[in-house]
C-alpha cells in the first residue's frame, strides 16, 4: 500500500479515449471530459496479490495447459522489470497474461478465426515481480491474427498484460508487441498512440537470456505511473 | 519517465481474466464475491448495464469494483457476458463514511473499444445527506451527479452505465 499521491496518465504517452482508425471507439470513448479529483484513501489503495495467489504452473504457459504433449509453436522466455516513472522497482506485483495461441487463435468462444486450436494450450498465466521488480514467464511466440476493424486487418504479434502496481490508480492493460514486426506499421491499436511512445510497448529479442535447446528471449520492461514530485494541489 | 502506454483488453479477456466465470479451464484469481453473501451479515449486491453510444448494452466488458473505508478492503472482477441481461453483478457490503465524505465503491471499466479503461464511482441513493456534502459530487456538475448514484431495492443498488450521450457517466481523472 502506497499513500503517495500518483501522477495522472500522461497523453504524451497515453492513446486518446476516441481513435477513429480503431472503429470501436467511437461509439464507447467517454465523450465528455474527465473530471480531476483528489485521489482519497480508497484511491490510494489496490488489492494486494501474493504468492499464495500463483499456482506453480501459472507461470509457465507452454505447461500449464498441457493435456497430451507439448504446444505447438516457438517456445520463447519473456522477462523484464517493472518499474514506476522515476525507476523505482514495484516489488511482488501481479501480470495477467493472455494470448493466442501459435497459429493465431484465441480459445475464447467467439473468436471465430479459421485457424486450429491446440489442445495443449489455452494461452492464459500470471505471474509476480520479486523484490527487485523482475519477472518472467514462459510462453509459445502468439500469432497474428485477422479482424474485422477495416478490410484485410490483421493484429501484429502480441501478448496481453495486465497490471495493477500499488494502487488503483497504477491500474494498467497493455500489449507487449515484438520489435520488427511489419504489421505494426498497419495496426490501428498500436498506432493509437504517439510516436514515441510506441517503442515502449516493443519487446526486445534478448540472445543473453536464450536458453540453450529450450527457449528464445525477449526483454519486456514495463513502467507505471509513479509518485508526483509536487503535492496535490488541493481542490 | 515515459509511461508504458495502456491498450485496449480487447475482446478476449475472458479466458485470462475471468476464467472460472465464462467456463474455461484455468483458475480464478478474484470473482464477483466481494463478500460471501451466505455468510455476511449485511450483503449488499451491486448490478447494472453498460450501454454505448447508440443504447446497445455492452456485452463484453470487464468492471473492477475496488473498495476500502479503513476497515474493509475488498476487489472484485465480473464480466458482462455472461448474465443473460449482460449486467454485471457483484456482491459486497456497503463501505462506511471517510472523514465525512459519502460512502462510494471505485468502478474501473475495461473493454474493446477503449484503449484505456474509465474509472468512476458508484454512490448510494439512500445516503441523501451525505451525498449532498461530498466533496467529490459536489466538484461534479450538478445534472451529472445522478449518472454516479446507484437506486436502491431492499438489498441491491442498480447503476446503468452510459458511455455516451444525454446521460453519459461521470468518468474521473485519477
Ligand atoms: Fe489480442
Amino acid at each position: 500500500m502506497s499513500d503517495k499521491i500518483l501522477n495522472r496518465f500522461d497523453p504524451e504517452y497515453q492513446p486518446a479515449k476516441l481513435y477513429e482508425g480503431y472503429k470501436s471507439t467511437i461509439l464507447r470513448a467517454p465523450s465528455k471530459p474527465l473530471v480531476v479529483i483528489k485521489q482519497s484513501l480508497s484511491e490510494l489503495t489496490g488489492p494486494i496479490f501474493g504468492d499464495m495467489n500463483i499456482k506453480p504452473l501459472d507461470h509457465d504457459l507452454t505447461k500449464n495447459s498441457v493435456k497430451n504433449g507439448e504446444p505447438m509453436g516457438e517456445r520463447m522466455v519473456v522477462h523484464g522489470k517493472v518499474i514506476n516513472e522515476k525507476g523505482q522497482p514495484i516489488p511482488h506485483t501481479l501480470i495477467e497474461i493472455w494470448q493466442a495461441n501459435a497459429a493465431g487463435r484465441y480459445v475464447h468462444k467467439v473468436d471465430k478465426h479459421d485457424a486450429p486450436l491446440d489442445p495443449n494450450f489455452v494461452g492464459a498465466g500470471r505471474c509476480m515481480t520479486d523484490a527487485e521488480g523482475n519477472y518472467h514467464f514462459y510462453t509459445i511466440k502468439p500469432g497474428a491474427y485477422p479482424w474485422g476493424n477495416h478490410p484485410n486487418a490483421w493484429r501484429p504479434n502480441h501478448i496481453h498484460l495486465s497490471l495493477f502496481g500499488p494502487n488503483i490508480t497504477t491500474r494498467l492493460v497493455t500489449q507487449m508487441y515484438f520489435e520488427g514486426d511489419p504489421l505494426l506499421a498497419y495496426d490501428p491499436i498500436f498506432k493509437s498512440v504517439s510516436p514515441k511512445a510506441r517503442e515502449f510497448m516493443l519487446a526486445k529479442f534478448d540472445m543473453e537470456r536464450t536458453e540453450p535447446f529450450y527457449a528464445l528471449a525477449y526483454r519486456f520492461d514495463i513502467i507505471l505511473k509513479g509518485p508526483n514530485a509536487t503535492p496535490f494541489e488541493s481542490l | 519517465m515515459p509511461q508504458t502506454p495502456s491498450q485496449t483488453v480487447g475482446p478476449f479477456f475472458a479466458y485470462g481474466l475471468c476464467p472460472e466465470q465464462y467456463a474455461y479451464d484455468f483458475t480464478d484469481l478474484v470473482d464477483n464475491q466481494l463478500v460471501d453473501p451466505t455468510t455476511h451479515p449485511d450483503p449488499i449486491m451491486v448490478v447494472g448495464k453498460i450501454y454505448d453510444g447508440n443504447n446497445e448494452t455492452i456485452p463484453d466488458a470487464m468492471v473492477e469494483l475496488w473498495q476500502n473505508d479503513g476497515e474493509h478492503k475488498l476487489f472484485g472482477r465480473f464480466g458482462t457476458g455472461t448474465d443473460p441481461e449482460n449486467r454485471f453483478i457483484f456482491h459486497t457490503i456497503k463501505p462506511k463514511s471517510v472523514h465525512g465524505q459519502a460512502p462510494f465503491i471505485n468502478v474501473i471499466l475495461f473493454m474493446r473499444g477503449q484503449l484505456i479503461h474509465s474509472y468512476t464511482r458508484l454512490y448510494f441513493e439512500d445516503e441523501g445527506e451525505l451525498n449532498a456534502t461530498d466533496e467529490v459530487l459536489n466538484q461534479v456538475p450538478e445534472g451529472r451527479r445522478k449518472t454516479l448514484i446507484a437506486k436502491k431495492q431492499g438489498s441491491v443498488y442498480e447503476l446503468d452505465i452510459y458511455m455516451q450521450g444525454d446521460r453519459e457517466t461521470v468518468f474521473f481523472d485519477l
